[in-house]
């Protein structure tokens, strides 16, 4: 009777670790991918993919190596991280290996089959997830390294400007023998733990040290002083390396760990103020900015004649002629988009093979991604790891919302890519990484607390039923 | 830190939620629309993703499909004897869309139609490849190729109509193409078409359909035929008030005939006979342009004819009286297809009944189903019966022993029209030649037929729409009264 069952995330009494749970929705996922798989080689080739037993063991294996260590090093942490993160994963490998399959593809003179790589990419992600929650016991410890992740970050961000532009935008650093990379996506972790290192000892002061002035609180100027330099280097970032997607994520994750922090919507108004202030004056000069709000305009308009109005418009068509139920994977034509259909506009296949029903749920393993990492930052005890938490969700969701957003020509299209989803190491490595943390700060929050010493009281005032 | 903490979540989940709603709209709301779109090109893949349904002709497929190895389209459209037929069903490129009957019935020759629809969900449950319909013309064989044979090298066209029914026997028009050569999408494609719109004789337009020529002397069988209708006369064996020289109303100028004949107060018979300028062209102006006007318009004049290939809009227009006077024998500002001149000779053959002319007989679901049958409609009443046999009477002479008489067949009652018809400022072109007529047999007439010859020899009017056009229409009469025995 007295054993309190308490499921929520919050719960400290007795909280069931839920690993089971975990490892029933892990297989599950990877159930899933799977049959995706085989889905592909049948359309495709009417047979089953002569690969589909390697891919299966494989995925198998990143997933069980997994779950073994959040079972290891975690084992109070939110059950539904790890299972969503490996069925986009999975799922995200059998769009890429379906889109190698492309003839129009592999008649490019710079076509190279991205699955094997994505693969490989995934299990150093897996790789990064087991050694996070290994070597990082406490989310807490990261506290100690804030203003020395400031400056990783700084190298990072600045770091492609030295390397030549790939596609309008400088995001790429070329390491010979290893590849490209992308630092931005680590940037963004590290950031996170920047903003919540500072903004835990700077709370009260940005809170509290203000005037009231026509109804909002205005900080002070010493104060207002980081949250200018967060706006000018996102400026920054957007005119010299042009890349649009990072400096929105960079600029709304700091308002948004901002607002947590201090609890004044003032900040909110700020914060948006500039980032319109800024977006109206950097696009007014800038043309590879222009280039792309004319072509989320009007993207048939500039058909023939602009690159990136042409992009817009091929993916339109592809999430038109998915409809409700899609085309089924494999039978559709979303190659059709060109070099970036496995990166940037990877939800455009998403769209057409799996439809109006398939698009929707992949939305709703994103929703269900950022709400547990809400969930967790909600649940958090400390003010840092409730800032790291909410600061990676938040980023997570305006990443989504600014990447689908974009391909569905709701806004923009700034050129990031979907999280595990889209082809490119880079991106599922950083992920794989925010995952980690996620789900290391879950751990300590669901962990129940240690049992009070056994008191002599106690033994007095307990209930004797007959 | 938690109630901004819940904000944010809220916030999140509106992100999230404006996805949702976008992802409807685009793919729920804008499906159709996007997947439709003429720069999608899904479209055209899934045009050519399966062998495209025929055209047949005399039960037998004049077109087909054949596989193709590169690029995405799988497969091409052939036509078994392009040039022949390419008036009749147009071209169907994967590079440069399509025109005609390729265009027109593309939703059975794909299989894509509504009409389709029972046959598709069926063929989805049986697991059967997705096919196309056919679609059955109403022409026949051995009509068209008398047609081509006859104009040969020569500039023209030839249309022929069962006046019964209206179906069109024969749709001519030289120099012609063959669809073939750009059905696909290669370079090669692009260059074939490219020469194809550069040459000067311009073989892609369809002569018997979308070109106008003044119809010379043959539009006096319409001016008798107003005469008729009107009261204006009524023995066609008696003697008109025809004043020879007649001068051109408002004008001093006399309307000269083509040489020394008969035409003063000639007799309607006598005055088509030798083709009098001076007797209809003063009809035309004893009627006026109104009366004129309606007449034609009862002949289907003044407006686009649809068969279901579109026909250019044959002209009678509003006019002064001289230009009036003028375009009662066929020149001015008058100007017709060669369809509308076979229309006017399959109304007068048909006791005065027009149809409408159609050249779909039938269209088919993959499996050979008949899921349209045409049937002949009547367009309008030209011209009373009892005026119109006057007037078949009058067409008769001319091939008995008028202009017409190289148009005879043996055994057949033919009634016919020459006509020469000037073009060119001052004159200064090649007249056209043309030849309307019709066959009559003990069931009636089953075929009327037009025949214009663009580059026709210039010496002597009505002789060479005779000696031009006559045996080209003689030959394709012919033809199909030879094919109903």
């Amino acid at each position: 009777m007295s054993v309190v069952t308490n499921t929520t995330t919050i719960g400290a009494i007795d909280a069931p670790s839920r690993r089971n749970t975990e490892l029933a929705l892990v297989i599950f996922a990877i159930a899933i991918s799977v049959f995706a798989y085989a889905n592909v080689g049948l359309a495709l080739n009417g047979e089953l993919p002569s690969g589909m037993l390697g891919y299966g063991a494989g995925l198998a294996l990143l997933g069980g190596v997994a779950h073994l260590a959040v079972r290891r090093f975690a084992k109070y942490a939110d059950p539904l991280l790890l299972p969503l993160a490996v069925l986009l994963n999975g799922l995200g490998l059998a769009i890429i290996w379906r889109l190698d399959q492309s003839e129009r593809f592999q008649s490019l003179a710079t076509f190279a089959p991205a699955a094997s790589k994505q693969l490989l990419f995934s299990a150093i992600g897996v790789g990064t997830l087991v050694a996070v929650l290994a070597i990082l016991k406490d989310h807490r410890i990261l506290q100690r390294y804030t203003y020395i992740s400031m400056l990783v970050a700084l190298f990072l961000l600045i770091l492609p400007m030295f390397f030549p532009s790939v596609n309008g935008a400088k995001i790429w650093i070329k390491i010979p023998g290893v590849g490209t990379l992308q630092p931005g996506e680590f940037a963004k972790i590290i950031i996170a733990v920047f903003f919540a290192g500072y903004l835990m000892v700077k709370r009260d002061a940005l809170a509290l040290a203000s005037r009231r002035f026509m109804g909002l609180y205005l900080p002070r100027g010493r104060d207002l002083g980081p949250i200018l330099m967060v706006w000018a280097f996102s400026i920054l970032i957007l005119v010299f390396e042009t890349d649009l997607g990072s400096s929105l994520l960079f600029f709304g994750m700091f308002v948004v760990m901002l607002y947590v922090a201090t609890e004044r919507t003032s900040w909110i108004v700020f914060g948006l103020l500039m980032s319109a202030i800024g977006a109206v004056g950097v696009a007014s000069f800038e043309p590879h900015v222009q280039q792309r709000v004319t072509a989320w305009l009007d993207p048939f308009a500039g058909w023939g004649e602009q690159a990136a109005s042409e992009q817009m418009a091929k993916s339109l068509m592809a999430f038109g002629s998915g409809g409700t139920l899609g085309t089924g994977l494999g039978q559709g034509h979303s190659d059709l988009i060109g070099f970036a259909a496995n990166s940037d506009f990877i939800l455009a296949t998403v769209g057409e093979e799996l439809g109006l029903a398939g698009m929707m749920g992949v939305l709703l393993v994103y929703g269900l991604i950022v709400e547990r990492g809400v969930r967790t930052a909600l649940a958090a005890r400390d003010p840092f790891g409730k800032l790291l938490a909410i600061g990676l969700s938040g980023s997570f969701a305006i990443q989504v919302f600014v990447v689908a957003g974009g391909v569905m020509g709701l806004i923009p299209l700034t050129g990031m890519t979907m999280p595990f989803l889209a082809a490119g190491g880079s991106s599922v490595l950083a992920n794989w990484a925010l995952i980690a943390i996620l789900i290391r700060i879950s751990d300590t929050a669901r962990r129940p607390a240690p049992a009070p010493a056994p008191s002599t009281d106690a033994e007095m005032t307990q209930v004797v039923r007959p | 830190m938690n109630k901004p903490l819940r904000r944010i979540a809220i916030f999140c989940g509106i992100l999230v939620l404006a996805l949702l709603i976008r992802d409807n709209w685009l793919q729920y709301v804008r499906a159709d629309e996007l997947n439709s779109h003429k720069y999608n090109r899904r479209v055209q893949i899934e045009r050519y993703a399966h062998e495209r349904g025929d055209i047949i002709v005399d039960g037998k497929a004049i077109t087909g499909s054949v596989e193709t190895e590169d690029g995405d389209f799988t497969y091409k459209r052939v036509w078994k004897d392009g040039p022949l037929w390419a008036p009749v069903t147009g071209y169907s490129s994967q590079a440069f869309d399509s025109s005609q009957l390729e265009n027109l019935e593309d939703g059975i020759l794909t299989g894509n139609s509504d009409q389709l629809f029972f046959n598709r969900t069926l063929s989805m449950f049986t697991g059967k490849k997705k096919q196309g319909g056919n679609v059955v013309t109403t022409l026949n064989g051995a009509a068209q190729t008398a047609a081509f044979k006859g104009l040969g090298e020569k500039k023209g066209a030839v249309v022929a109509l069962d006046p019964q029914t209206g179906a069109i026997l024969a749709l001519a028009s030289t120099p012609s193409y063959d669809p073939s050569v750009f059905a696909g999408n290669s370079l090669k494609d692009s260059d074939a078409r490219q020469q194809l719109l550069k040459d000067k004789d311009k073989p892609m337009l369809n002569r018997a359909l979308r070109e106008t020529y003044p119809p010379g002397s043959t539009f006096k069988v319409v001016t008798a035929a107003a005469a008729l209708e009107n009261g204006l006369y009524d023995d066609i064996d008696a003697k008109t008030e025809s004043p020879l020289p007649w001068t051109l109303p408002q004008t001093q100028i006399p309307l000269q005939n083509e040489g020394d004949i008969p035409c003063e107060n000639a007799s309607l018979r006598e005055a088509l006979r030798v083709s009098c300028n001076s007797v209809f062209g003063k009809m035309s102006d004893d009627l006026g342009n109104k009366k004129m006007i309606e007449q034609t318009d009862k002949f289907g004049f003044n407006k686009e004819v649809f068969t279901p290939v579109r026909a250019d809009a044959s002209i009678y227009p509003e006019d002064n009286k001289p230009q009036n006077a003028m375009a009662g024998i066929g020149q001015a500002s008058n100007r017709t297809t060669p369809l509308q001149m076979a229309m006017v000779a399959s109304a007068i053959a048909n006791d005065g009944k027009l149809m409408q002319p159609y050249m779909v007989a039938k269209r088919q679901a993959p499996n050979l189903d008949d899921i349209y049958t045409a049937e002949p409609e009547e367009l309008s009443r030209a011209l009373s019966g009892e005026n119109a046999q006057k007037v078949q009477q009058m067409m008769e002479t001319v091939v008995k022993d008028g202009t017409g008489t190289r148009a005879q067949i043996p055994g057949v009652t033919v009634g016919g029209k020459t006509g020469t018809a000037q073009h060119g400022l001052n004159n200064s072109e090649k007249p056209y030649a043309w030849f309307i007529s019709y066959a009559k047999t003990d069931n009636g007439s089953p075929v009327a037929v037009a025949v214009v010859v663009e580059d026709g020899n210039a010496n002597r009017d009505d002789i060479s729409g005779g000696g031009l056009a006559a045996p080209i229409a003689r030959d394709v009469m012919k033809a199909v009264v030879d094919s109903k025995q």
